[in-house]
């Protein structure tokens, strides 16, 4: 126990915590997005790898960090777009469009990669995101490590969540995509589309979630490899029920989990002799499931969640 | 502007001529990466076509490559028709096959009569319990077993590499995370002299033709399709839903279990971590495409089983990325989605009521 307490107290840990929360705070303010507007995107999985390829891969090819950014944005977008349209106007099954997507999406990414890069045993890297260094406020102690020497992605994600909060709860945009997602007729009724904001909720929240796979190459590694989103994107679909659909408590589950996982990385190297190290592996995918069952009882589901809207029929 | 109205009736044939040409227009799809990827996709398509139909060997291979496609296609279909998501087929196929090469590799040194029904039906039993938590968690806390089935594959197969270094792992193999191999009377037999078809193949056939009869002629099957198509009215009619449910989810993952078994007893021999290549997402597209029949999930496997063969000689004779063959798996099933829309909707013009498909 006394171990535990003393990683706790470190500032590394908090940092790395906040490190392996950033894609993740992505993807959940993603998925938010698009279920608020009562559409699942399982998608997410895919468009995290794909967002992981496309950002690596234009920053490889001289888009520059930033330039990188923007496509890995517009591939999610692209992807997104694809799932609106298959199950907004059409009002398809989520579930099954979501995986036709992650399928789509993750074997784009990789038939592109072998293609660009047929020979390579080992990806080229390239230079990522360097943490911050602010005068004076990276050098302050515990919070100077653990906020002020993060990479520019992490900032960009926590600006997210205020503005995902904003956006939903101060203006009329958000009450029009809560609505939608609640109740798609009085929408209607007041002559909105219900198509285009469950669509550009869709395609937004897609992009956002891209930005967390390139978060992975961009920043977190210098390099796309097969199999490294890792159900990354499945765990956001947990956490988004677990946060109750509201972006504050996102950042929080988000968090939770970040350092839940730096914790079983140094667990790891602590008691690597007593327990083997696949114990301290699942527990992250455990304690998803265990979130998503504590929460998925008082969970305020959106209630036109999973149900198509087509317009002129009650 | 365009409006969407639901068509009087669907025909019959639609759901035989949606998957067919969905498959079609997934394959004709594969000429633009062809194309990028700098190759002739007449060439590339013929090359596909040799490495599938051009001799017995390659049918075999395509048969072999079909037979854990059949299983997991029968859990997703099963299990899709009553409604619950089980997305969970690829951790259940590596549930199996633990079982099946923990019985089969020495702990019981039974004649071949005993030993490979004992290993079925226990690899059965093991894909099985990998449903038990999904659809518990479902019926008392109401977790959504899509997340729970997913995330499990990834407990799953951690957990797999555990025991591949640990309790599983061959003593004689060299330190190599890998089981010691199932014994020979434990093994699928052949179905043909030196090649690696098998008769899992036999066994996933037999069970589709009986899920069949029991979905369509069967009080069983009957339920199946109320508690999927209107829980609220099987409930009236005094079904047991979440009795069903759990019926439907042990199949389901049962089913999926004997793709472990079969790819470990009737192929390789012994088990590692890359045992299936995404075998059990890929029942997901064969499901779909088969309308969730079992009859048509023989078919949808063929068709698969083919893509990836004949990728897979493809990219060996064109030098082209064998993913070739899931972009156009994951096409045909976005295909066939679409292709289901299109039987049960027509598109009108707004403003004159004119049909336009």
């Amino acid at each position: 126990m006394i171990d535990i307490l003393n990683i706790l107290l470190t500032d590394s840990f908090w940092a790395a915590s906040l490190r392996i929360a950033t894609p993740l705070i992505f993807g959940v303010l993603g998925a938010l997005i698009c279920e608020r507007s009562g559409t699942l995107n399982l998608g997410i999985e895919g468009i995290f790898v794909v967002g992981a390829m496309c950002g690596w891969m234009a920053t490889w090819l001289g888009a520059g960090l930033w330039g990188g950014i923007l496509v890995a944005f517009l591939c999610g977008a692209f992807f997104g777009l694809i799932h609106a349209l298959l199950t907004v106007p059409l009002g398809l099954s989520q579930h099954v469009s979501g995986l036709g997507i992650t399928l789509f999406a993750t074997s784009v990414s990789y038939f592109t990669y072998r293609t660009a890069l047929p020979d390579v045993s080992s990806p080229p890297r390239i230079e990522p995101f360097q943490p911050l260094d602010i005068p004076i406020l990276s050098d302050l102690p515990f919070i100077g490590l653990v906020l002020f020497q993060q990479t520019a992605l992490t900032w960009l994600a926590l600006i997210m969540v205020l503005l995902v909060w904003y956006v939903l709860n101060r203006t009329n945009l958000g009450l029009a995509i809560k609505a939608v997602g609640d109740n798609p007729n009085s929408v209607d009724a007041q002559g909105l589309s219900v198509y285009a904001i469950r669509m550009w909720a869709i395609v937004i929240g897609s992009a956002l979630m891209a930005l967390g796979g390139a978060f992975l190459t961009m920043s977190a590694f210098d390099a796309f490899f097969f199999g490294m989103v890792n159900g990354r994107g499945w765990v956001c679909i947990a956490l988004v029920i677990f946060a109750s659909w509201r972006p504050g408590k996102a950042l929080i589950g988000a968090l939770l989990f970040g350092a839940f996982d730096a914790l079983q990385v140094r667990l790891q190297t602590e008691m690597g002799a007593l327990v083997p190290g696949q114990v301290f592996l699942m527990a992250p995918y455990v304690l998803s499931i265990a979130a998503l069952v504590i929460a998925a009882r008082s969970a305020d589901y959106p209630r036109a969640l999973l149900t198509p809207w087509y317009k002129g029929q009650r | 502007m365009i409006r969407i109205e639901p068509r009087a009736k669907v025909s019959n044939s639609s759901t035989i001529f949606i998957p067919i040409i969905a498959a079609i227009v997934s394959l004709l799809f594969a000429a633009i990466p062809i194309i990028s990827a700098g190759a002739n996709p007449l060439i590339a398509y013929v090359e596909m076509a040799k490495g599938v139909f051009g001799s017995v060997f390659a049918v075999s291979e395509m048969l072999t490559r079909a037979t854990p496609l059949i299983f997991t296609g029968l859990a997703a279909a099963i299990a899709f028709r009553a409604k619950l998501w089980n997305i969970g087929a690829e951790g259940q196929l590596y549930l199996g096959a633990i079982a099946a090469v923990t019985v089969g590799s020495g702990f019981f040194d039974l004649p071949a009569i005993f030993l490979l029904p004992l290993i079925i039906v226990l690899g059965a039993c093991a894909g099985a319990v990998g449903m038990v938590a999904p659809t518990y968690l479902k019926v008392r806390f109401g977790a959504d077993e899509v997340v729970t089935t997913l995330l499990l594959n990834f407990i799953i197969i951690i957990f797999l590499q555990m025991l591949l270094e640990g309790p599983l792992q061959d003593p004689m193999g060299l330190g190599w995370p890998q089981s010691a191999p199932i014994l020979d009377q434990g093994m699928f037999p052949p179905l043909i002299d030196r090649m690696r078809v098998h008769s899992g193949l036999i066994l996933a056939v037999i069970l589709a033709v009986i899920a069949q009869v029991m979905i369509k002629h069967s009080v069983w099957g009957f339920k199946l399709r109320a508690v999927g198509e209107n829980s609220s009215a099987a409930k009236h009619a005094g079904i047991n839903i979440n009795r069903s449910l759990f019926g439907v989810a042990l199949l389901s993952g049962g089913l999926a279990g004997l793709a472990g078994v079969s790819e470990v007893a009737g192929l390789k021999g012994y088990l590692t971590a890359d045992l299936s290549p995404g075998f059990g997402y890929a029942g997901i597209v064969v499901a779909m495409l088969a309308g969730l029949s079992p009859i048509g999930v023989l078919i949808a496997s063929v068709f698969i089983a083919s893509v990836f063969v004949g990728a897979d000689s493809m990219s060996r004779a064109m030098g082209i990325s064998s993913f070739l063959a899931d972009l156009v798996v994951s096409v045909s099933l976005l295909c066939v989605l679409v292709g289901g829309f299109i039987a049960k909707f027509k598109i009108v013009r707004a403003g004159t009521g004119k049909k336009i498909l």
